[in-house]
């Protein structure tokens, strides 16, 4: 877009700063990520002062600064706590708009997990309603290895 | 403990615009410092410390403080950078606060600034999320207002409509304000019937994206009333930045952060009644909704009880508690600069120098932060000294 001040042009500069980047999971996320891949199953971490059950999972608690060791094993089904209808477009998220975001509760956990909603028509999710996990097939140790979370 | 008393003693901001070609961004920084420096009557030779801040990502340039120099003036100064993400304006005047209640400096030019037209916004904020949690499938900033905004509607009752009433106060308020961006009054039918963007997050529910900023000089007591007939004393400041991934926030509330840092603020500062004791609010909204249940979390009424007070009209101008006389994030949003514009209008009501947009006989004024997985600043000042 040109602007122009009396017969002055202004000009822009267009440039791009592309950065590749390998971000550490570190070995709480990765046992995490593994057991999504390897069993389908959602394990957290639960601290040992304050009972707070991490999904994800985290090494030290948000609430007391405990170091966590302990692992538990969370359902892949739990209770979607609010979400949205995103009906813009990014690049930067994988899917077309519309598409439903959701934090869901996992049974067992105490902090939500934040994924995608599918399965249902965009006027039928309610907040509060149960949901439950749909793994991909061909797993890698991802966050997506859960393709989305839909109603039951 | 505050060993020094602390006050604004001048404030100056550019004329906002969704893209300012006319200026790069250190020309940007530049009117805001010098039309400061102008309304405390001074040079920058009269400036101790300088701090700056603006956004990561945004226009893509590491060392800020250093580049920004023939903006900021703070050559061969003491100058830092901090950047705390939507909070970054109330980070860099609470930093300016520190500084000189510390008595580390007497004189200290706080900065936001930022040029949103540099860059692709979405992007830029989502380099904020945690890149293997959250980033996946929550990139950009609606999506994080659009569920908070959910879960408050659907436990309070509230509505679209509701929200609404925010926007439209907000933007008829920013007709009084010669530098606000958005300067057109929007009624609740435009609002109604703009595109949706993320349920129920509507276009004219959201902030703009502005080319701005916004400069503040913060004077210890042996300056401050040498410097201004009428200061704003900082009478106290809070900040809460509790959480890191997007899944901890406890979406039940409302606004857990700004609860707790207001209930602080107002136990410093002796209030206990905000909403008769504080006279004007210019407060960090950057969607409508947040118009409801944030200023729930600062206790101006119980919850889900706000879209009442907003209806009744009593944080309209000539109102109990107006909100916003700037027109506030709806009507402009240089992000950098926003939460440093919010202390920035509160000081200039405390001052007595917003023109149209001055309510009447402010003694105490309070100005609010937000930032990205939902962390508050607030901020407290009054025409009188502290004790
Ligand atoms: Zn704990």
């Amino acid at each position: 877009m040109a602007q122009k001040q009396q017969d002055q042009e202004l000009l822009q500069y267009e440039s791009r700063i592309k950065v590749p980047y390998t971000w550490s999971v570190g070995e709480v996320g990765s046992r995490f990520l593994m057991e999504l891949k390897e069993n389908r199953k959602i394990w957290a971490t639960r601290c040992p002062s304050c009972d707070m059950v991490f999904v994800p999972p985290k090494k030290t608690c948000t609430y007391c600064f405990s170091d966590i060791h302990e692992w538990v094993e969370v359902k892949d089904e739990g209770v979607l706590q609010t979400f949205t209808v995103v009906r813009y477009e990014t690049p930067l998220i994988p899917g077309k708009p519309p598409y439903i975001i959701g934090i869901i509760m996992l049974d067992g956990a105490d902090t939500g997990l934040v994924h995608l909603i599918a399965g249902v028509p965009h006027d039928k999710v309610k907040v509060g309603m149960r949901v439950k996990a749909v793994f991909e097939e061909k797993r890698k140790g991802h966050i997506l290895d859960i393709n989305h979370f839909k109603p039951i | 403990m505050a060993k020094e008393k602390t006050a604004i003693v001048a404030t100056g901001q550019t004329h906002h615009r969704s893209s300012r070609l006319d200026v790069n961004g250190i020309e940007l920084i530049h009117e805001a410092v010098t039309r400061c420096l102008e309304d405390g009557e001074l040079t920058i030779d009269d400036i101790d410390a300088v701090v700056i801040g603006n956004m990561d990502h945004f226009e893509g340039i590491n060392y800020v403080d250093t580049w920004s120099i023939d903006g900021s003036g703070a050559f061969m100064k003491p100058i830092i950078k901090v950047t705390t993400g939507g909070t970054t304006g109330s980070t860099v005047g609470h930093c300016g606060y520190h500084l000189v209640a510390s008595g580390m400096f007497d004189k200290v030019l706080a900065i936001g600034w930022e040029k949103n037209s540099e860059s692709d916004t979405t992007a830029a904020i989502t380099t904020a999320f945690d890149p293997i949690w959250d980033r996946l499938v929550f990139a950009g900033a609606i999506s994080g207002l659009a569920v908070e905004a959910m879960a408050y509607m659907v436990k309070y009752g509230a509505t679209e409509k509701d929200a609404a009433r925010v926007a439209v106060r907000d933007r008829k308020h920013a007709t009084n304000n010669p530098y606000a961006q958005l300067r057109k009054e929007v009624s609740i039918e435009d609002v109604m019937n703009s595109p949706m963007l993320s349920d129920p997050i509507k276009l004219l529910d959201v902030c703009p994206r502005t080319d701005g900023a916004c400069a503040v000089v913060f004077a210890s007591e042996q300056y401050a009333e040498k410097i201004c007939d009428r200061p704003a004393w900082i009478h106290g400041i809070s900040a809460k930045h509790p959480y890191n991934y997007l899944g901890d926030y406890d979406w039940e509330d409302r606004l857990p952060s700004m609860q707790m840092a207001s209930k602080e603020l107002y136990a410093k500062a002796g209030i206990k009644e905000p909403l008769k004791e504080i006279d004007v609010m210019e407060l960090y909204l950057p969607y409508s909704c947040a118009g409801l249940s944030w200023i729930e979390a600062l206790g101006l009424c119980g919850p889900g009880q706000a879209p009442k007070l907003l209806w009744d009209g009593v944080t309209d101008m000539g109102g109990e508690l107006p909100i916003n006389p700037s027109g506030g994030v709806i009507a402009t949003n240089c992000i950098g600069a926003t939460a440093l514009l919010r202390i920035s209008e509160a000081a200039v009501q405390v001052m007595g120098r917003g023109g149209k947009r001055q309510v009447p006989d402010v003694n105490t004024a309070l100005a609010s932060g937000f930032g990205g997985c939902f962390w508050s600043d607030v901020t407290l000042l009054k025409s009188t000294k502290p004790k």
